[in-house]
């Protein structure tokens, strides 16, 4: 096994240096020339030259592969060409909402999508079954960021429950002093104290939440539903119900921990879903995180930028992968 | 081999598709879902035909008719420029069929070669193409496609290429894991005995025996990549405006929405529907054609 776990970590270190390596000439196939943006659309050709040189454009391909690599070991991504900004800077400034965001939604996937998967695949081609396979396959063939726009028509426009967008209402923010801790909004207002910003920060979440949680729900749901399928004809769950041990306890305890491992792998999956998603969904929601952030930069050709976000989900994702992998492996019956 | 004989050899295939079309149809859910696939293509391919003014979709604008409620003339309301959205969203769907055909197409074409090549030679070839794979695999899925779109500058062609460059290593892992196996059958060993060329080989032999998951694999596709084609364009990264596709329909909407329900929501039904049928008929598929799920 800790041979296995090794040569996981290893394939994981390949595919990381495969993905910088892929990021970074992807952005050199760009067409628009770099150092006329960092100099804005008015520059004369002498500053264009200058900014070039300023940037190290000039210079091989390969002497800028090696000076990306060596400022990428000192946690350098490089500066933003619109804000002239380190990227890395902005990225952790950015990077709590989404985080958030993507908290929140994954925990909906669990509490909603396992409990549905396991009682559709115990009560298989029922009514609660039917609906859970329609309800899987259609937030998988929802366009997200449509139901975003559907969500703000329905709760804002038509019954003026929930805010529109942002993380904060404008009149909070001038009545109160916005708390700074960790970044995290709920976590700051709870640690201040301060129910009413934390009740306003819960209720601009509710809609971005639901809407990138519809994905996950039904991608855990299907998941759940598939393993305890299979799990559920296997003799020791009928020796354990002939027992006459209770409906409850054989589902949720033997039948689902069978199912754990399954289960761990689509929650990673569905966490490098759900990071993408925020991409299509935050700017609609004008919510402060990296996929606002991503989509500013996508349209002004932000390219550090966008490296630099693509980096950070990549790398997020292999972990998270990697991660599922070796729980998965510590499993003793897989244990080789 | 004249035609008759060639005939002869296709009759079984054509039986055995037969069986499964009616095995297909068995199920409620993907009989609607193939009845509405086929329809989306007549659409595909009539409208264009039918709607003289297909052509002048963009410049059928008629600013004292901007933003009207759907009504019996305008079915589904007009847009920002008076121009009916039902005409548009209908002549969409040709663009979003298309392409995502195409962007499979071309995935198919670069991962059918380079998996059948990992699969029959194995060692170290196989190696090098399949950790080429894991780190096109090692980036989340969207994610490529809009670094790629986003760096090539947005247009639909370059969201087809960035689609297909990070699809193919999909279609490279199936037709490795069936080359492996085919690779080890009689008439490979026989092929390989009287002296064919591997390229003669991995073509006539290889790829052809691994057509049906590939086919199961690419239909289940052909939905996301329709999806990922219109969250691109939402993004500003595939087609760009004025022309009618729903991805960038709903975008433009963002702006009128509030005081125009109708302006995103059809064009966002258009694209779940779409979507939707082809991920019911591909789960179908799958489980007729999986033996596990197969019923006698």
């Amino acid at each position: 096994m800790k041979s296995y776990i090794l040569k996981r970590i290893l394939l994981g270190l390949l595919v990381l240096s495969g993905v910088i390596v892929i990021t970074f000439f992807l952005a050199r196939i760009m067409p628009s020339n770099p150092a006329a943006q960092w100099v804005g659309p008015r520059a004369t050709q002498e500053q264009i030259d200058k900014a070039t040189i300023e940037l190290g454009l000039d210079k091989p391909l390969h002497v800028q592969f090696g000076k990306y690599i060596t400022s990428l070991f000192k946690g350098d991504l490089g500066v933003s060409l619109r804000s002239k900004q380190p990227i890395i800077k902005e990225l952790k400034a950015y990077l709590p909402p989404t985080i958030e965001l993507v908290i929140l939604s994954t925990f909906m996937a669990v509490i909603i999508g396992v409990p549905l998967g396991l009682n559709s695949a115990n009560k298989k081609d029922q009514v609660l079954d039917h609906f859970c396979r329609f309800f899987s396959v259609g937030s998988v063939s929802l366009p997200i960021f449509w139901v975003a726009l559907f969500l703000q028509l329905i709760f804002f426009r038509w019954l003026g429950a929930l805010p529109i967008g942002g993380q904060l209402d404008t009149k909070i923010r001038l009545l109160y002093e916005i708390p700074h801790h960790t970044g995290f909004m709920l976590i700051d207002s709870l640690l201040d104290g301060n129910l009413i910003i934390f009740k306003d920060a819960f209720r601009h979440m509710i809609l971005p939440a639901v809407t990138i949680a519809l994905y996950p729900i039904g991608l855990v749901a299907r998941m759940t539903r598939s393993a305890l399928l299979e799990i559920l004809s296997e003799d020791y769950i009928k020796a354990a119900r002939s027992y006459g041990l209770k409906e409850r306890l054989v589902l949720w305890k033997y039948a689902l921990k069978n199912s754990l491992g399954t289960t761990i792998t689509v929650l990673a999956l569905s966490i490098g879903y759900t990071l993408v998603n925020t991409f299509l969904v935050e700017a609609i929601f004008s919510w402060p995180g990296i996929g606002s952030y991503i989509a500013t930069a996508v349209m002004s050709l932000d390219y550090p930028a966008i490296m630099g976000v693509t980096l950070f989900s990549a790398c997020s994702y292999i972990l998270l992968n990697l991660i599922a992998d070796i729980i998965i492996a510590l499993d003793p019956r897989v244990r080789v | 081999m004249n035609q008759s004989q060639f005939l002869k050899t296709l009759k079984p295939k054509f039986k055995e598709f037969k069986v499964s079309l009616y095995l297909l149809k068995r199920n409620r859910l993907t009989k609607i879902a193939y009845y509405g696939v086929i329809l989306l293509m007549l659409i595909a391919i009539i409208v264009p035909i039918l709607l003289p003014s297909s052509k002048h979709v963009n410049q059928d604008t008629h600013p004292e008719d901007k933003l009207l409620e759907p009504s019996l003339q305008h079915p589904f309301g007009t847009d920002e420029l008076g121009r009916d959205i039902l005409k548009r969203v209908l002549i969409g769907t040709k663009i979003s069929l298309k392409t995502a055909l195409i962007a499979v197409g071309t995935a198919l074409l670069i991962g059918v070669p380079l998996g059948a090549i990992a699969g029959f030679f194995g060692g170290i070839i196989d190696e090098i193409i399949m950790r080429f794979t894991d780190i096109f695999l090692g980036f989340p899925p969207l994610l490529l496609a809009i670094a790629i779109a986003s760096f090539l500058g947005p247009s639909l062609k370059n969201a087809m290429l960035a689609i297909a460059v990070s699809w193919w290593p999909w279609y490279a892992r199936i037709i490795r894991g069936q080359a492996v196996t085919i690779k080890e059958r009689q008439f490979v060993k026989a092929a390989k005995a009287i002296g064919a060329p591997s390229s003669k080989i991995i073509f006539k032999h290889i790829i052809p025996n691994c057509v049906a998951p590939l086919i199961v694999q690419a239909s289940m596709d052909i939905g996301s990549v329709i999806l990922t084609i219109a969250s691109l364009s939402f993004l500003g990264l595939g087609a760009q405006a004025p022309a009618p596709e729903w991805g960038l329909m709903v975008s433009t909407s963002r702006n009128y929405f509030l005081n125009a329900w109708w302006y995103s929501i059809f064009p966002g039904l258009a694209i779940f529907f779409t979507v939707l049928a082809f991920n019911l008929l591909g789960d179908g598929l799958r489980e007729i054609l999986d033996p596990k799920t197969r019923k006698n």
